[in-house]
Order: structure tokens, then C-alpha cells, then sequence
């Protein structure tokens, strides 16, 4: 197959699991809204139904995940070359990664309550990618050759999909404990785990990735130094990656040293979070730079 | 708790405690990360003083407040600077005594068991009476520290937890001292190098060079670098670049021995501890100016700024031998297109059709009035134009009082040059810190306790929390059992 025509393919691909995607997201609402009433009406509601409604919707998901995957995977080869190159195949490829570490964790761990959350998260990433970001598949302008770009960019794609998920369950945290203080869990929240337990869960996934950021960093210093003369430069997405790498050193710091836990360190958490999200929309969309590319 | 009297030496105490206290290293490290965000909202004159200069001219008056604070260099700004010199001053008072106290918990014994065993996160007791033999023989074979008493034995394990914690916090200051030994010792100039000029490493043939406070000219490495052939590939669809290629001569001294190499913009050239990178590039028209007698004033490339994506450039040709002087205020556009809106510009960045349009100026080029001029722009406060043209290649354009001819082209590269001595450093450090972090972040670090009354108790305290310990401490039980069990069946069959 040629260029053009793998990178039709891929647009189809994209869209079709952004169909499929849409489908699971309706099938996870359903079971939720099921689940919750079948909690509330304990022996009259049919739990059996809901079971099958979660494992369709769970199957869908994979399904929707597979598609992209071949969508991901035909842009690459349309255009020679990992799929990160400008902020639409960033977008594509971290949302595929995004799916796939939570239907891993799936298999390990009871987190179907996480399946309306994630799904509705796919949905606007790969929504706003079509829409707003989408460019033909190209070549790389001659900075961005380089191995470092696999390593840089494989390692921010990774870290940032952590964090989100660190900072949902920061936020859920938050959430649930407001509810317990005021009475107790409504139906829906019933289903989620102890206070302790999402406590514990956002701190270890920081825990695990903060290195891996460390070394995004480090990498696209390296990367820099050889591509623009200096390893720092205090760039707009250097600085915000800074930022961001400091709010977690903080946060790190607040919870093993000084003993932060619960609310507080829920609140550093979400900060932290926010920053690394400000750096994804702020600075490639509206910032200036070394590090916009392509248009977008 | 009340504030200690604040005299001479124990209020500098007083206020070195509170500088390392960790409750201070938080609010700096927060404040580090608030302090570097204006950087990054309002242009830098390190990276982009055009945009500075823009900002003075659309709001003087906020422009100049933000300026007193040092908003445009936010990072070599006193306020900046003083929070991260005070958040190191805080980490080395931290992290020195640390690294002392854990020199000395490493070769202490671990600490002495506790009386109430049952406190800790993890307790159990086993119904019978000796263990200390066999729980010692598990925890030697698990590699525990042990401290052996008559009724108990306390063990520990994962040192190198506060190992690489301290090895992390000493590696940050090896990169800020590579930083340091960079801002002072380093240099980073650029010179624009038509292709077939040969740049000869020396302060003045650098377009601009910032040298830190204790680099001296002398020191520049020598070397020559000869611009053989530039070679840039657009993709014909989106007009993107894909490739550029510079080949090069250098030489490691004038007239010395030379060799050929190729210098891209992920690979630079490097001599010594100075590097060249190449980047960025653009056009020299190359032109002929005669004057009114048909003698030749001047000959020869011109490098013209690129506008745009396309190539669009533009610049000045001066030529301050005519009589009376002429300067040129040029725009060369490599493959030209035309549109109502914007006149001719550039379609394409290769050279497909290019043009060159120039408008001709007669007067006072204002040359020796002592103030610096662009190369690029014509002061045209004390000349008068007399002339306006669109030429193709070899066309020659007669202004009545001389001539130009478009003779040809040259690529332009702008080679950057840079000797960065602090940078091993800043990389060593990095790679340690990551070292460090890993260490420090999935080492479990753990003390086991077994101790023998009327019955066995078993306690364990994580000291991070990461699983583990809970199973361990299963083995240890099942172990000790299994031992007893061993010695109960010997006995009886003794008996």
C-alpha cells in the first residue's frame, strides 16, 4: 500500500473505534445507571442483566481499542516513523495507551466503576483530535530526527497518561470524602473502594512515574543539546515541564517526609496534575516556542 | 512554643534551622515552580528580544514596571535566582547531615527490639517457645541486618533506600554546580556563513557571542569550517522541511591539515569542547553594482532574512563606495507567485523562479555617524529612492546613476557555536539523580523483630509503604513452624 493510502486507512480506523468507543460509552452508562438501582432496590432489580451489559461494554472497549491500535499503527507507516509527531498523533497515541493500560489493569484489579470515566475521557481526547487537531500525515521537519524522539516523547506520553489517572483518582478521593462527611456514599459511590484505598493508589502511581518524568526531561535535554545548542534553555514546554516536575517533587516530598496524607496531599496531587495538563493544552495551542511543530 | 531570644549566634542558629527545616524546602520548591511561570506568559530576552521590543512599543508604561522586576528575564532575575540559591543552601544544610547520620546507621546495629511488640503494623505469635536459632538462620539467608540478644532478635533491611535518597539530593547539586561552571566559563555565539565562505573560529567573526563572566577570548578553540555545499529537501506537498545537509572542510587550525565532514541539524560538529550546530538558513542573492562610469562598487552575496515558511527574504545591499552612496532595500523571492493582497511572494522554499526586488536609494547611507547599523535594514532618513524593480536571474536593472545585475544565489547557513564546560557535569548529575530516585522510591526498607516469651511474638514495620512485607513475614512464620516441627519429630524418635 502506499502513503496516501495507509494514512486513508488510518482515518478510517480512527473513526470507526471512535464509533465503537462511543457505543461502549453508552453500554458503561447503562450499567452504571443498573448497577446503582440494583443496589437501591436490593432483590427486585435483575442484577444478571447488568453483569452481561458491563462485560458488552467491556468487549466493545477492546474491540474500539484493537481499531485504533490499526489506526495508530497504519499512520506510522504512512509516514515512515513513530506515531508522535505532532499534536494530532500525540493525541491518538495517548489515548490508545491511555485504553490500554486501564483494560490491563482491568485484568487484575475490580476497576469496572473506572469504565464510564475512562470511556468518556477516550471520547473527548480522540473527539478534539479529529476535530480540532487533525493534520495530513507528513514527514518530520529535520529537528524532530532523531532516536530521541522515540525515547522522549514514548516516555512523556507515558508519564502524563499516569498522572491523569493519578489525578482522577485524586479527584474521586476528594469527591467521596466530601459525600462521608456529609452523611455518607450515594448509590453510585457504593461501588468504589475505601478512602484509604484510592488514597494509597494515586500516591503509588505518582510514586512509580515520577521517575519515568524525571527521564522524559532529561532525555529531551539530552535531545536538546543537540539539536539546538543547549540542554536548557527555559523554554515555554521546558519551563512548564519544570514546573511540573517541581509540583510532584513537592508532593512527594509533602507525603513521605512531612506525612501528608487524605485531603491535603489530594489537593497537591490535583495541582501537580493540572500543571502537566496546562502544558499540553496551553502550549501547543496557544504557546510560542521551540517545541510546536507542524502547526499543531 | 515560644521564640528563642534572637541574639548573635543562637538567632543565626535559630535561622539556620528554619531554612533547612523541611516545611521551608517545601514553600521554596512550591515557590520555584510559581516563581518560573511568568517566564513562560511574557516573551524573554534570552530567547526572543524581537517580542520584547514589541511589547515596549504596544505598552510602554507596563512594559517599563514589568521590566524593573526583571518580567523579561525572569530566569537570571534577582528574586528567581535568590529562591533557588536559598532552596540549595536549605537542601545542602538538609541533606550533608543526613548523608553523615546514614554513614553512621550503616554500620550501627540495627536498633534494640521494642518493648510492645504488638504496636506495629504487623504482629503475630506462634504457640511455642524457641525461635531465636531458626529465625536467625531466615533472616541471615535474606540478607537482614541482625541484632541478636538473649531473649529477641531485631533485624533490618533496605539501607539503600536513604542511600539513594541521599545520593539523589547530592546529584541535584552536582548539576547546579555544572550549571554554575556553564553560565561562567561557557560561550555561545552564531555567524551567518554564505555557502563558499570559510568561517575562521575568532571573536570577530561572530554576528553576536555571549561569553560567561570568566571566559576570555583567547581561549576560543581553533578552528575553520568551510561551507562546501547546503543541500535542503521540502516536501512537495506541505512545503515542510525535511532534510538539511550542510558538507563541510574543517581544519583544525588555519592553513592546517583538512577533512571533509557533514554537518545536519540533530548531528553537530564538534571540536574539542566546543560544538557547531547548524541552524537555520536562507538565501544570498549575489549581485554586481556599477556605477556611472560602469565601474564595478560592488560584488558579491548578501545574506537576506527569511520572512517566512516559504523563504520570502529580505535585506539591504549597502554600498557606501558609489558616489553618491546608493543602498538597496531588497526582498528575494526563491520561487515566485503572485496575489492581489500580498503582491509577489514566495510559493515554494527552493529556488524554482526566483526573483529579486529592489528598490534603489540614493543619499546618505549614514555609515560612519559612530551609531551601529543593522546589515539588514537601510536608514533611509537621508536618502531618496530613485528607483523600483523586479528582476529575473542575469537581468541587470540601470538606475541612471549605476546599475545592478542578479547574478545568482547562495544558500546562507547560521552556525551556532557553543563550549558548554559544565555540561558532563549537569549530565552525570542527572543520571545519578535517576539512580538515586529509583533506589530510593522501590526500595523497601523494613525491620522484623522476633522475640520469645511464654510464647513467640513476630512484628514487622515497613518503613515506605510498599507491599511485601506482610508475605515475608508469612515465610518467616511458616519457616520457624516448620523448623519446631523438624525438632519435635527428632525428639520423638530419640525416644
Amino acid at each position: 500500500m502506499s502513503s496516501s493510502q495507509l494514512a486513508y486507512l488510518s482515518n478510517n480506523l480512527v473513526y470507526s473505534s471512535l464509533f465503537v468507543f462511543t457505543l461502549s460509552f453508552f453500554l458503561f452508562a447503562i450499567e452504571t445507571a443498573w448497577s446503582v438501582r440494583a443496589d437501591r432496590e436490593n432483590g427486585v432489580f435483575d442484577r444478571a442483566r447488568t453483569e452481561k451489559f458491563a462485560r458488552i461494554a467491556i468487549a466493545l472497549m477492546t474491540l474500539a481499542f484493537l481499531l485504533l491500535f490499526g489506526g495508530v499503527l497504519a499512520r506510522a507507516l504512512s509516514a515512515h516513523r513513530v506515531p508522535w509527531g505532532n499534536m494530532y498523533e500525540f493525541s491518538i497515541t495517548g489515548a490508545l495507551a491511555f485504553t490500554g493500560a486501564y483494560l490491563v489493569a482491568l485484568r487484575k484489579y475490580n476497576l469496572r466503576w473506572l469504565g464510564l470515566p475512562i470511556s468518556i475521557a477516550v471520547l473527548l481526547v480522540l473527539g478534539t483530535a479529529i476535530t480540532l487537531l487533525y493534520r495530513p500525515s507528513a514527514p518530520l521537519v529535520p529537528a524532530l530526527k532523531s532516536t530521541w524522539l522515540v525515547v522522549h516523547v514514548s516516555a512523556a506520553i507515558i508519564s502524563g497518561g499516569v498522572f491523569l489517572l493519578a489525578n482522577t483518582i485524586a479527584a474521586t478521593y476528594l469527591i467521596i470524602e466530601r459525600m462521608e462527611s456529609r452523611g455518607g456514599r450515594n448509590a453510585w459511590a457504593k461501588r468504589l473502594p475505601t478512602l484509604e484505598t484510592l488514597d494509597q493508589l494515586s500516591y503509588r502511581l505518582v510514586a512509580f512515574v515520577f521517575p519515568l518524568w524525571t527521564f522524559a526531561i532529561i532525555a529531551g535535554a539530552i535531545w536538546a543539546e543537540s539539536a539546538w545548542g543547549r540542554y536548557w534553555g527555559w523554554d515555554p514546554k521546558e519551563t512548564w515541564a519544570f514546573i511540573t516536575w517541581v509540583a510532584y517533587a513537592a508532593y512527594l516530598h509533602a507525603r513521605v517526609t512531612a506525612g501528608w496524607k487524605g485531603k491535603k496531599a489530594a489537593w497537591l496531587c490535583l495541582l501537580a496534575g493540572s500543571t502537566f495538563l496546562f502544558n499540553y493544552v496551553y502550549v501547543n495551542v496557544w504557546g510560542t516556542g521551540r517545541h510546536t511543530y507542524s502547526g499543531l | 512554643m515560644s521564640a528563642p531570644e534572637l541574639s548573635g549566634l543562637g538567632s543565626l542558629r535559630y535561622l539556620w534551622r528554619q531554612l533547612t527545616s523541611m516545611r521551608t524546602a517545601l514553600i521554596l520548591l512550591l515557590l520555584l515552580g510559581i516563581a518560573a511561570i511568568p517566564g513562560s506568559l511574557l516573551p524573554q530576552r534570552t530567547q526572543n528580544p524581537m517580542k520584547v521590543r514589541e511589547y515596549f512599543t504596544n505598552d510602554p508604561t507596563l512594559a517599563q514596571w514589568l521590566d524593573r522586576f526583571k518580567f523579561f528575564d525572569v530566569y537570571g532575575s534577582p528574586w528567581f535566582s535568590a529562591i533557588y540559591l536559598l532552596l540549595f543552601i536549605s537542601l545542602i544544610g538538609c541533606v550533608l547531615p543526613r548523608s553523615w547520620e546514614h554513614a553512621k546507621a550503616i554500620r550501627a546495629k540495627p536498633v534494640l527490639t521494642p518493648k510492645n511488640l504488638d504496636r506495629m503494623d504487623f504482629y503475630r505469635t506462634i504457640d511455642t517457645t524457641s525461635a531465636l536459632d531458626s529465625a536467625e538462620a531466615w533472616l541471615k539467608k535474606n540478607r537482614f541486618r541482625i541484632q541478636r540478644n538473649a531473649d529477641s532478635i531485631s533485624a533490618e533491611k533496605g539501607y539503600s533506600r536513604e542511600t539513594g535518597n541521599v545520593l539523589f539530593h547530592l546529584s541535584l547539586i552536582v548539576i547546579l554546580i555544572g550549571i554554575a561552571l556553564s553560565s561562567s566559563l561557557g560561550m555561545n555565539g552564531s555567524a551567518i556563513v554564505n555557502v563558499g565562505e570559510r568561517f575562521i573560529n575568532t571573536p570577530t567573526s561572530y554576528d553576536n557571542l555571549t561569553t560567561g563572566r570568566f571566559f576570555s577570548s583567547e581561549s576560543l578553540q581553533h578552528f575553520t569550517i568551510t561551507a562546501d555545499k547546503f543541500v535542503a529537501q521540502y516536501n512537495p506537498i506541505t512545503n515542510a522541511p525535511e532534510d538539511y545537509t550542510l558538507s563541510t572542510t574543517i581544519s583544525k587550525s588555519v592553513g592546517g591539515s583538512s577533512e571533509k565532514k557533514v554537518l545536519k541539524v540533530n548531528s553537530p560538529l564538534t571540536f574539542g569542547s566546543t560544538r557547531v550546530y547548524l541552524q537555520a538558513n536562507g538565501y544570498s542573492p549575489i549581485v554586481t553594482v556599477t556605477d556611472q562610469s560602469g565601474t564595478v562598487v560592488f560584488q558579491g552575496p548578501v545574506p537576506f532574512l527569511p520572512q517566512d515558511a516559504n523563504l520570502t527574504s529580505t535585506g539591504a545591499i549597502k554600498v557606501p563606495d558609489a558616489q553618491p552612496q546608493i543602498g538597496f532595500i531588497g526582498s528575494f523571492v526563491p520561487t515566485i507567485d503572485r496575489s492581489s493582497s500580498r503582491g509577489a511572494f514566495s510559493a515554494f522554499p527552493e529556488a524554482l523562479d526566483p526573483r529579486l526586488l529592489v528598490s534603489v536609494w540614493e543619499g546618505d547611507l549614514q555609515m560612519d555617524s559612530g551609531i551601529p547599523q543593522s546589515v539588514y535594514r537601510l536608514d533611509t532618513n537621508k536618502m531618496a529612492r530613485i528607483g523600483l524593480k523586479e528582476m529575473k536571474l542575469n537581468e541587470t536593472y540601470s538606475y541612471g546613476v549605476g546599475t545592478i545585475t542578479f547574478n545568482g544565489f547562495t544558500p546562507w547557513v547560521n552556525l551556532q557555536i557553543v563550549r558548554d564546560p559544565g555540561k558532563q557535569y549537569a549530565l552525570i548529575g542527572s543520571i545519578l539523580a535517576i539512580l538515586g530516585l529509583l533506589t530510593s522510591l522501590f526500595t523497601r526498607q523494613r525491620r522484623i523483630w522476633v522475640k520469645v516469651g511464654k510464647k513467640v511474638e513476630i512484628a514487622g514495620l515497613a518503613k515506605n509503604a510498599i507491599d511485601g512485607l506482610e508475605s515475608e513475614l508469612n515465610d518467616l512464620t511458616d519457616w520457624i513452624e516448620r523448623f519446631n516441627e523438624k525438632e519435635i519429630e527428632q525428639e520423638r524418635r530419640r525416644k
